[in-house]
């Protein structure tokens, strides 16, 4: 898997789009790409934290008309 | 070591195993030793084949019905396939309800006693619903 994988958690609610995240991002090797699109709120500080304290590596975090763009690389 | 966070569950309504289950899961996802001791009116939850939907307490409970929420059983699920969270059952609750481990859903784990349960928790963070 070399291209950014898109995890789309549009209208899911808190910790949906996060727990998402975590599914995709076990079964990716290192170096991948996830993207994941939310539209919960708490995202946007949520998932950022999340991927520091587990250690991987934040490329971009934007909202995009309404819609967080949250861009990982798996670092570990 | 990791921290440890341990989550007691006695209460069958909505609102508090929702919020139970979100920081059982955060906290396993996170890398923290998440346990969740279920007793009185949350293990029922658990039983295997039990359908009724958990009362809701008020209007926030009645708002997480709605599509998008993640039911708290799929969320108590995810803290134990992704963070190796442990979900334990009381024994008394079991004794009460004349029921075995063999009866409650596969990622219950092992029937546990208080005396044990409160050994494992010490000097760690105890939150209870």
């Amino acid at each position: 898997m070399s291209d950014c994988m898109i995890i789309d958690a549009r209208d899911t609610y808190c910790p949906g789009p996060l727990m998402e995240l975590i599914t995709y991002m076990k079964q990716a090797n290192v170096g991948d790409i996830l993207e994941l699109l939310s539209t919960d709120e708490g995202s946007g500080a949520d998932v950022p934290e999340w991927v520091d304290k587990v250690g991987h590596e934040i490329l971009s975090n934007e909202k995009i008309d309404g819609v967080w763009h949250i861009k990982i690389r798996k670092a570990k | 070591m990791p921290q440890k966070i341990n989550i007691v569950c006695v209460t069958g309504t909505r609102e508090k195993l929702q919020m139970a289950a979100m920081i059982a899961s955060v906290g396993a996802a996170v890398g923290y030793d998440v346990t969740v001791f279920l007793s009185m009116n949350a293990l029922q939850y658990f039983v295997k084949g039990f359908t009724e939907d958990a009362p809701s307490e008020g209007e926030l409970g009645r708002l997480l019905s709605q599509e998008g929420v993640p039911p708290f059983k799929q969320l108590f699920q995810q803290a134990v396939e992704l963070g190796d969270a442990k979900l334990l059952p009381c024994s008394m609750a079991l004794d009460l309800m004349k029921i075995t481990k063999a009866e409650l859903d596969s990622e219950v784990g092992p029937p546990t006693g208080l005396t044990r349960f409160l050994s494992d928790a010490e000097d760690c963070q105890m939150f209870t619903f």
